[in-house]
């Protein structure tokens, strides 16, 4: 299935800001952090079509995936 | 930290000042010190341009020691723009250097007979008054400047622009940096013109010839103050995030998800706001030769600030804040960062509350006498009110006015006090604090973006309306305690996630009063400062149809989730059930 990945603040570094990917279906979200070699334990917020998830949540074809370090500001 | 310093602006043969014991006061300091006052000492149903208001400022109850993040200062007063009590807070110098000179407060009341206005001069051998029209109609950069020439730049500066001469209602009260600019406001609820009708142009902190507070428990409170920098550098908020994005860091997580209001409230992304994001704000500072992390006041172990420059690589402003990019950027559909910061800069300089007068021109837009979109006609309109046209002096009263003279139906606000950058109907959590904290619509006063959207302090589905009015009741307690230390409240983050930090802050004012405070206590002192402004805001004519949000968060769906507000009326009046 291609799915869109948008990663933002530290993750970018040495990655990417946005990119479509291929998984097979059925790969959770958790998978695919773990591809992009991102610690589980670094994620602060995981979206998927602008709610959020948890790891284990398999995204359908065609939605994006939003991937944040925990951030605050205000 | 025990005494407090009155001025009577009306004394015969001009302006006095005493000084009295801090008395029933000691423990408070910033919001919990202003708001304690001005609900005990001012009138409710007063004007409030009129001598019987006060304006009272507290630094935090650690202002001036070791303790990172210690020096904000708030300042009180009935506010002209909500009617009810107010409560602003800043950064800068000049909450450290009051703390240096011994002050828990400065009252100021009264109203100088004439049309002169004045300089007050606080340092460690009193308070003196000065007629100075000499900076009469100059923003805050040339009064500064000014300022400097005269009493150097080893000096805290408060003063106010033109909005606040002309006491317009979205007018705020400008502290200098540590570079001497005047970018760190107070900036809610009209606060400058409240100054401006006490004919205070400026006032003048020479801490000079001063030490810094000696705490009761020397040796304890060098130790809590360690941990507590290790706390702040722990998490990754306050250790990472804000550092090198700012506080703008949140531009892309509310456009994720579809809570990011644009185009005055009628859609929550915006297609610019990458543009606009922190990412590319750090990244163009850095460029440019500015500073993407930066100290807005000495001592502070966050730097969540940073310095923009623009195309010429010449200083232009601070890095703005997320509120400001939102209000001055997607609100009004600007997605360039240039004219963004430009207008910041106008706002430091006239000394308007940014995230009024971004709203106020986003419902200008809405009324078609602009395009969303036209940033260079936002700089127009904002040059209106810099010069007090009468265009000017209707944006400059803020978006409820605005939305009144022009007939707009979406004015975002509650209280007559604009929304900040957080749809109501995409994160409910906030919508509850927005409706009924004291202060009118206020993201401060109980941020529920953290549990909503953040995941920070457990986490409350944003869009669903089960769980947000426990929420904001417990934040807007914990919020009006930690503003009651006059902390930064960006250490809310790493208090929230990790109790040692939170036992960390307790050991540092119970190492340097002297005292043995516990959790419950902090509980008991927020509910107290609550009860009293929603007192003040009773008697003052404010009842529970106040706490309310605009009628359109309820009626029209926002995308992307076609989301309304759906906590009833019944749960909004149950917030301050305890």
């Amino acid at each position: 299935m291609l799915v869109t990945v948008k990663l933002f603040a530290t993750f970018r570094t040495g990655r990417f800001d946005v990119a479509q990917q291929e998984h097979p279906a059925g790969t959770t979200v958790g998978g695919i952090v773990d591809a992009l070699g991102i610690p589980r334990s670094e994620i602060g917020i995981l979206m998927v079509s602008g709610r959020h998830v948890d790891l284990e949540l398999q995204p359908a074809p065609g939605d994006t995936i939003s991937i944040f370090p925990l951030v605050g500001g205000g | 930290m025990d005494t407090i310093l009155r001025i009577d602006m009306s004394a015969a043969g001009g302006p006095k000042a005493t000084t009295e014991p801090v008395g029933k006061y000691a423990g408070l300091g910033g919001r919990g010190m202003t708001s304690m006052i001005v609900a005990d000492e001012v009138d409710p149903l007063c004007h409030p341009l009129s001598a019987a208001n006060k304006l009272v400022f507290a630094p935090g109850l650690l202002a001036g020691t070791a303790a990172s993040t210690s020096g904000r200062i708030s300042v009180g007063c009935k506010s002209p723009l909500t009617g009810g009590i107010k409560e602003a807070n800043a950064g800068g110098q000049a909450g450290q250097a009051l703390g240096r000179l011994g002050y828990a407060a400065i009252i100021i009341e009264g109203q100088p007979p004439g049309d002169d206005l004045w300089k007050i001069i606080i340092n460690k051998d009193g308070v003196s008054f000065h007629v100075d029209n000499s900076c009469r109609g100059l923003g805050n950069y040339d009064t500064v400047e000014r300022l400097s020439k005269i009493h150097g730049e080893k000096v805290a500066y408060m003063t106010i622009g033109q909005a606040g001469e002309m006491k317009l209602l979205a007018s705020s009260i400008a502290c200098t940096d540590r570079e001497l600019h005047p970018t760190r406001h107070m900036g809610r609820g009209g606060v400058g013109a409240v100054m401006g009708a006490k004919k205070i142009k400026a006032i003048v902190v020479d801490e000079a010839g001063t030490t810094a507070p000696q705490a009761k428990d020397a040796a304890a409170f060098k130790v809590a103050a360690k941990s507590f920098v290790e706390g702040l550098k722990r998490h990754a908020v306050t250790g990472q995030g804000l550092p090198a994005f700012g506080t703008n860091v949140l531009t892309n997580v509310l456009n994720e998800a579809g809570a990011y209001p644009t185009f005055n409230f009628k859609e929550g992304r915006f297609e610019g706001a990458s543009k606009l994001s922190g990412e590319t704000l750090a990244q163009l500072e850095t460029d440019r030769g500015g500073l993407a992390t930066h100290g807005c006041q000495r001592g502070c172990t966050i730097q969540c600030s940073g310095i923009f420059h623009g195309k010429d690589n010449k200083y232009v402003t601070k890095q703005p804040e997320y509120e400001t990019v939102w209000s001055h950027g997607g609100n009004c559909g600007i997605d360039d960062l240039d004219v963004v910061a430009e207008l910041d800069r106008m706002d430091d300089d006239y000394g308007l509350d940014t995230i009024e007068m971004g709203v106020t021109i986003g419902v200008a837009m809405e009324a078609g006498v602009i395009q969303f979109g036209d940033g260079q006609g936002a700089i127009r309109l904002l040059q209106e009110v810099g010069r007090g046209t009468p265009l000017g002096r209707v944006l400059g009263s803020g978006a409820g006015v605005t939305g009144k003279v022009f007939g707009v139906e979406r004015v975002p606000v509650v209280k007559n006090q604009a929304l900040p950058a957080y749809d109501p109907r995409a994160v409910q959590g906030i919508g509850v604090t927005y409706a009924t904290t004291p202060m009118g619509a206020d993201h401060t006063a109980g941020y529920a973006i953290a549990t909503n959207i953040l995941k920070v302090g457990g986490f409350v589905d944003p869009l669903k309306p089960e769980g947000q009015v426990d929420l904001s009741r417990n934040l807007q307690i914990a919020t009006a305690a930690v503003d009651s230390t006059g902390l930064c409240l960006f250490i809310a983050f790493p208090i929230l996630d990790q109790p040692d930090t939170f036992q960390n802050l307790l050991d540092l004012l119970n190492a340097h009063y002297g005292l043995k405070l516990t959790g419950d206590d902090v509980v008991a002192l927020g509910k107290k400062v609550l009860s009293a402004e929603r007192s003040f805001n009773a008697h003052a004519g404010f009842t529970a149809v106040h706490d309310r949000l605009p009628r359109f968060f309820e009626q029209q769906p926002v995308a992307p989730h076609q989301a309304t507000f759906t906590v009833t009326h019944k749960e909004l009046d149950s917030v301050f059930n305890w």
